[in-house]
């Protein structure tokens, strides 16, 4: 009491903080955003402000110290490269070793951690590395220039990151850890030999259950080899510790507040230290009996810290250990307990797959679960941890977000975007009586940024008691599949009709682009004749793909990405003469960006004119079919995939459907063209081509299944034909067909029944429809540029057709252009 | 909405853009009136709207490529860029956010499509 009245007196408070990592910058936005009028000294002993830690790795891969700094806080002095020496609880004050002192009111100690380093000998040579500083990452840069091979002592999530950071640098590298498999907090051993077979795979060598004897130098006193107990010698002139971390609690000791027996700093939960006017908080603190080292708990340590210095009441009780993350490319998640009376486990050691969910003796309730290679299973099954199971223990595995979502809790987040709850969504439907999903879009923002928890948006209204139905938008009560069957069988082939007929009002963004598309999978004509034209998305409108800043990019095909030096050198000409930006795309083509709408017609005439047609990439159709090199050259190829991908890419090319397709055909087991991503992906067989079907990439990514084996090319190529048509007949609008397949009653083995055994008798009319397809196929492209009256809509402004659009700007990055956008300002009313 | 007289009391200085037959059933186009870009639009039963071109949303000049169509009776236009649903006759965002795309005055005079930026 005395205290405050004195603090008082000073009307300011003096707040001093020792550190500056994350959780020190964390601490001090949220006081900064809470208001705090006191004074605020931090001390920070790295020569540079707090920067991302947990972005790190990111700095050897191109990003630089600046884009991983935090913003500076306004009104904090901060003082880098200053270590603090001591604590003066007396008289409280700290001091440093630029010799000066600081008094404080309040002191908060967030130093952080420090990586433990065994006692191996050889340990402190010159290769000897930690990974935890952008100090440390640049020595090991440097050291890395010449050297060889390297090896991370320590097989958990920092080892592996750090792992993944030598392998960057082109080492040949080693990982070894004490325990019996990798990441031994997060997984268990399944989960361990199926991370090890990823890792493996890219070529690093994994040693478990295994120490270090001692570190070897060679003549020049630097670090040649690392030997392991059992003799065994590792050539390595770099070696990281990421053995574990060691909170920093020296200061602390120092000045006898109360330490844990294996360290940190003891902390209540108000992250008090034993004296009332010190916290600590972050990696140096031992809260609730933990040390916590992830970035999330951390960051609710200072927030509770800072809530509690303007007197509030926050507590810090511990913390979901949950992760889930990205490393070396797998997929690893854990939540909940590790263990539990009863557990499903499903293994696929060959597609790297392993998810284990731990359940309650009665078999009722989820304790948790580990997944490796697909985390598919965390978000949906999270928040249900000491919940009753929300369905079938084997379903939750594979089925993971779809089928559970609708019994989520409320606190269940629905869109990750833009962080929407499931309780949000319930809230907003209930108050604003909304019935379809454009309404729960318009008031919450879930689903307007990827899309893919639409159809949980969906089964969530269902679920409210709204009658969702299936109709397409308020103009047509119709689902897409009613309405491509009727367009089918009445021979419509205007929108006009249709929605005369059909539908009420005069249509909108949802169901023109989706009749558009039936219109064209039927094939009525050209996508810009007459009334079509104003049918179509922009991108349909322009055969181009709108970019940020109102041009267009341009996507001449390419197919099977097999391309002729002379058509290279024509892309790069136009590219030039137009001054476009070019960039490789992820499906073996070449994108041209920055084009505007007057420049179309002439890029395209010049493209045209050297033999190239449209690519299709602004369509909702066939994009490309890619290909590994096969047979003719690669040494392991059975059979020639560029062929069989070119000729796919020509028969399917145009083919308007619900969503975009993908394709991609590989020449052996190898898999090098990634066919099992694809909408319809085909690998090589000594016998002939597997065809595996509803492979998707993008924010939900899902392997294909194999729907058939061992084809003759005849074979495939029919059996292709009638599942795209039976798709594009039967999906809904922007349903791929990963989406469709999952949702497709009777699932793979239906979709063989109708389309290999012709259980519907449709086969030959989805074998004729696609037979009309192939056989009236015209580049969209010629026949615009050869059409004037279509060529008429490609100008910025219809009054003044010479001019170009005076917004559009752009400014040099990497000897290209990038556009240049002009700040909003935005009216509301 | 006659598109013989459109609001002649908020229309200053008439500006002649292009003839009626330029403009297509249930498309927009872009005009440039002195430096500002507006975005004209013809619906399906001949009347004509006036928006501003700028997409609020993404600041690209783009709201004239949006799909035309009705929402409840009334007309509009989604942004290409996000798809975000604008009325072409007050120029409110159907999202309930408030924002607004300013809009103009718009008429037919012996087939040339005027409009008035005051």
């Amino acid at each position: 009491m005395k205290d405050r009245e004195r603090m008082e007196d000073r009307t300011r408070m003096r707040l001093v903080v020792v550190g500056h990592g994350p959780t020190a910058h964390r601490l001090i936005e949220t006081l900064d955003a809470r208001g705090f009028d006191g004074t605020v000294t931090v001390f920070g002993e790295e020569p540079r402000p707090a920067y991302d830690r947990v972005a790190l790795t990111s700095y050897l891969s191109g990003k630089s110290v600046e884009d991983l700094t935090y913003p500076a806080p306004d009104g904090v002095t901060l003082r880098t490269g200053v270590r603090v020496t001591a604590i003066d609880r007396v008289n409280r004050a700290v001091t440093t070793d630029a010799g000066d002192s600081e008094p404080y009111d309040v002191l908060v100690l967030a130093t952080g951690s420090a990586p433990f380093v065994p006692p191996v000998p050889g340990r402190d040579l010159p290769g000897c590395f930690v990974y935890r500083t952008i100090d440390d990452l640049d020595a090991i840069r440097d050291a890395s220039r010449d050297a060889r091979a390297g090896v991370v002592i320590g097989g958990g999530l920092l080892g592996l990151e750090a792992a993944d950071a030598l392998r960057g640098l082109g080492l040949e590298t080693h990982v070894i850890e004490m325990s019996g498999w990798l990441m031994p907090r997060q997984v268990d051993e399944g989960g361990g030999s199926v991370l090890r077979g990823h890792i493996e795979g890219l070529g690093l060598t994994i040693h478990t259950g295994a120490g270090v004897r001692s570190i070897e130098a060679g003549p020049d006193g630097r670090v040649t080899s690392l030997v392991k107990p059992d003799g065994e010698a590792i050539d390595a002139q770099v070696v990281v510790f990421s053995a574990g971390i060691r909170p920093r609690d020296e200061l602390a000791r120092a000045c006898g507040l109360e330490v844990g027996e294996r360290g940190g700093i003891v902390v209540d939960a108000s992250m008090r230290t034993s004296d009332e006017r010190i916290y600590a908080i972050g990696e140096c603190a031992l809260a609730a009996g933990m040390v916590y080292g992830l970035v999330g708990p951390c960051n609710t340590q200072a927030e509770v810290a800072a809530e509690r210095i303007l007197d509030g009441p926050a507590t810090f009780t511990g913390a979901d250990m949950s992760t889930k993350l990205k490393l070396l490319g797998v997929e690893v998640a854990q939540f909940g307990a590790m263990s539990g009376a009863l557990d499903v486990t499903y293994m696929d050691p060959v597609g790297g797959v392993y998810k284990r969910l731990f359940i309650s003796d009665d078999a009722k309730t989820l304790l948790g679960g580990i997944c490796v290679g697909d985390a598919g299973p965390y978000n949906a099954l999270r928040p249900f941890v000491g919940k009753p199971l929300p369905g079938a223990p084997s379903d939750l595995l594979f089925a993971g977000a779809g089928k559970a979502s609708v019994d989520l809790p409320d606190d269940a987040q629905v869109c990750s975007c833009n962080n929407v709850t499931k309780g949000r969504i319930c809230e907003a439907i209930a108050d604003k009586g909304l019935t379809d999903v454009q309404g729960i879009k318009d008031c919450t923002r879930a689903g307007t940024t990827c899309g893919s928890c639409v159809p949980m948006l969906k089964q969530i209204l269902v679920k409210s008691g709204v009658d969702v139905g299936k109709a397409l938008c308020e103009h047509f009560a119709h689902s897409r599949a009613e309405l491509f069957d009727i367009v089918n069988v009445r021979g419509i082939t205007t929108f006009s009709q249709l929605i005369a007929e059909h539908g009420t009002g005069r249509g909108c963004d949802i169901c023109k682009p989706a009749v558009a598309s039936i219109l064209a999978s039927l094939g009525r004509g050209h996508i810009l004749d007459g009334e079509q034209a104003a049918l179509q998305d922009t991108n349909d409108q322009f055969l181009a793909n709108i970019q940020k800043n109102g041009t267009y990019s341009v996507v001449p095909r390419i197919p099977g990405g097999e391309i002729t030096p002379d058509k290279l050198i024509v892309i790069g000409e136009v590219a030039r003469d137009f001054g476009l930006y070019t960039k490789i795309t992820g499906a073996q083509r070449i994108d041209l960006l920055g084009a505007r709408v007057e420049q179309l017609p002439a890029i395209w005439r010049r493209l045209v004119d050297a033999g190239f047609e449209s690519g299709h990439a602004y369509g909702k159709a066939l994009r490309t079919v890619k290909s590994c090199v096969g047979s003719t050259w690669c040494r392991y190829g059975v059979q020639d995939s560029v062929g069989l991908a070119i000729a796919l890419e020509l028969r399917y090319r145009g083919l308007r459907s619900p969503h975009k397709l993908k394709s991609a055909v590989s020449g052996c087991a190898r898999e090098c063209a990634e066919a099992r991503s694809k909408d319809f992906g085909i690998i090589a067989t000594e016998q002939g081509w597997n065809l595996y079907v509803g492979g998707n990439g993008g924010f939900k990514p899902r392997h294909a299944d194999l729907l058939a084996s061992d084809l003759s090319t005849d074979d495939l190529v029919r059996t292709i034909d009638r599942f795209l048509m039976f798709y594009i007949r039967t999906a809904d609008r922007l349903q791929r067909t990963a989406a469709w397949l999952e949702n497709l009653d009777g699932g793979l083995d239906y979709l063989r029944e109708v389309i290999m055994e012709d259980s519907l008798g449709i086969c030959a009319e989805l074998d004729a429809q696609m037979e009309r397809h192939v056989s009236t196929y015209v580049d969209e492209w010629r026949a615009t540029i050869e059409d004037p009256d279509k060529l008429r809509r490609f100008v910025s402004f219809v009054n003044a057709p010479g001019v170009p659009d005076p917004s559009i700007s752009f400014e040099t990055e990497r000897d290209q252009i990038k556009p240049m956008l002009i700040p909003l300002e935005v009216t509301r009313r | 909405m006659t598109i013989l007289d459109a609001s002649p009391a908020l229309a200053g200085h008439w500006i002649p853009v292009c003839p009626y037959t330029d403009l297509l059933p249930e498309q927009g186009a872009a005009v440039l009136v002195d430096d500002r870009q507006v975005a004209v639009f013809r619906t399906f039963d001949g009347a004509l709207y006036a928006l501003g071109n700028l997409d609020p949303f993404s600041g690209a000049q783009v709201m004239s490529r949006g799909i035309v169509g009705t929402r409840n009776g009334e007309p509009t236009v989604a942004s290409p860029m996000h798809k975000q649903v604008f009325s072409l006759v007050t120029g409110v965002c159907a999202d309930g956010s408030g924002v607004t795309v300013p809009t103009y005055a718009i008429r037919v005079t012996d087939g040339t499509v005027e409009v008035s930026v005051v």
